[in-house]
């Protein structure tokens, strides 16, 4: 992975040399290339705060969609299946037009762009979510309902304690996924106005007029930050998966 | 109530359906308080459906059944009561396995028994004790061998402390040398007065423990004797024939 991620940022350099660049505009050794690579770098904080808000609500509302889809009882599955149905037809880019736009005429509530983004992006994600979750729990084995019954678990202590836990680690490769699908979808955000890394780099294009030199850092930007949570995801991996096995 | 030959747990023509498939058919069977049941029969004779009735880990359509005079027809809370009351232990085991041993014995006395923390921790590790592992208390499921996770599954059940104790199956999917080792921890179990009702092969530990044998064939109970004369003088030929193939050996 190190060594890819090297291969990219050399070629990038390589092919930087050649005099189609022109690489001033985010000189960090000159005052202006300082000021313009920190305007795109402080793009980080919202596109950061922005998908992990989104992630974390997505989460919750993808497992409480997801535990009416395993029950017994068919209004409940009926529930869960549509809320997964409907929302994951709907495009992200719609989704953000029609939360940011719309939502405010038919509810009279003024909504800021950021909370408009999370609610998208948490809104779409969840169905996926929910799909995850249900996989996961699906996977358990029947036998460890059975002992928690013999036990005399409630539900919820089931849930919590006894099929959520193995769950999560199954599916925690996927969850990751989602984490880094989220990362790079918070750039349709910038459609609305939010300062995060696209926006940003959108706006600096303008005033500068080099977007092959800006657009390449972009780039550069969300491989990086993919890289670091790719790595991060692992490791918690390999962490849950020791607590397991000796 | 006070009389002694109440049963704890009574079958009344009880039935039971997978689909159009009759896996129980009109069973009657009542166990008294401290008996220990050796039910067998041929795979697919519906014994363990039997037992797993019990707890109502399935649900019966006709007839009833009722655990210390609660049926299931209560409802929830019925059910809640029986399966408070009803100690299992499965053929696979069924151990958590992202739990340590010790945090398989606490989870049903903390959280279903509400007990505090040290009090169930007291009480896991005399049940381990008791079963004759203490020293794994900190290990996960996976690191130990069958045998030894069978018997803290039955550490489980009993941290419980039911009044009834289901066996399903119990040394099945051992390796022939880790059975006794289960078989041991029952025949003491049988010893201290637990009222169990045991799915097993083990003719031996049968013959040792059970106050009652019960034959199965068919979804029905076949025959119902006393170990001596269940092994000696089987009255029915499905029975005879049985107990000649498993007994050949």
């Amino acid at each position: 992975m190190f060594r890819v991620a090297l291969c990219l940022l050399l070629m990038t350099l390589v092919s930087g040399c050649s005099d189609k660049w022109g690489w001033y505009v985010v000189n960090p050794t000159t005052t202006s290339g300082a000021v313009n690579l920190n305007f795109l770098i402080s793009g980080l904080y919202y596109t950061i705060l922005l998908s992990v808000t989104a992630i974390v609500i997505s989460v919750v509302v993808g497992l409480l969609v997801a535990l009416p889809g395993l029950s017994s009882k068919r209004p409940l599955r009926m529930f869960s299946r549509t809320y997964v149905e409907v929302v994951r037809a709907v495009p992200i880019l719609v989704l953000i037009l029609w939360v940011y736009y719309g939502l405010p005429q038919l509810s009279g509530l003024t909504i800021t762009v950021f909370w408009a983004g999370v609610i998208a992006l948490a809104l779409s994600d969840s169905a996926f979510e929910a799909e995850i979750f249900r996989a996961g729990i699906q996977s358990i084995a029947k036998g460890q309902y059975e002992a928690a019954h013999s036990i005399s678990l409630s539900y919820a202590d089931t849930m919590r304690f006894v099929i959520l836990p193995q769950a999560i680690r199954r599916i925690l490769p996927a969850l990751g996924n989602q984490l880094v699908y989220m990362l790079k979808m918070s750039s349709l955000v910038s459609v609305i106005g939010m300062q995060e890394l696209t926006r940003k780099a959108n706006e600096l294009v303008v005033s500068e007029y080099r977007p092959l030199e800006i657009y390449t850092i972009l780039v550069l930007e969300y491989l990086v930050l993919i890289l670091i949570v790719s790595a991060g995801v692992r490791w918690l991996e390999r962490r849950m998966q020791s607590d397991e096995r000796n | 109530m006070g009389d002694v030959a109440e049963p704890i747990i009574r079958f009344a023509g009880v039935e039971k359906f997978f689909g159009s498939f009759q896996v129980l058919k009109n069973i009657s069977l009542d166990v008294s308080l401290g008996e220990r049941v050796v039910i067998c029969g041929p795979s697919g004779s519906g014994k363990s459906t039997l037992i797993r009735c019990i707890n109502g880990l399935e649900q019966h359509q006709g007839g009833t059944l009722s655990v210390e005079g609660v049926t299931h027809e209560d409802g929830r809370k019925g059910l809640d009561e029986i399966r408070s009351r009803v100690g299992m232990v499965f053929q696979q085991f069924n151990l958590f396995p992202h739990l340590t041993v010790i945090e398989n014995l606490m989870l049903g006395p903390t959280r279903a028994r509400k007990l505090p923390k040290e009090e169930a921790r007291e009480l896991a590790l005399r049940y381990l004790e008791r079963v004759r592992i203490p020293e794994q208390a900190d290990k996960y499921p996976r690191q130990l061998s069958g045998g030894q996770q069978q018997r803290v599954a039955i550490a489980r059940s009993l941290c419980m402390e039911p009044k009834i104790m289901l066996f399903d199956e119990p040394t099945s999917a051992l390796d022939p040398e880790m059975i006794n080792e289960v078989l041991d921890v029952m025949v003491e179990l049988a010893e201290s007065g637990m009222t169990m009702i045991c799915v097993t092969h083990e003719m031996g530990f049968a013959r040792r423990v059970a106050d009652k044998m019960v034959f199965m064939d068919h979804g029905e109970i076949v025959e119902v004797a006393d170990p001596e004369t269940f092994f000696n003088t089987p009255k029915s030929q499905r029975c005879q024939d049985f107990l000649q193939q498993i007994l050949q050996h």
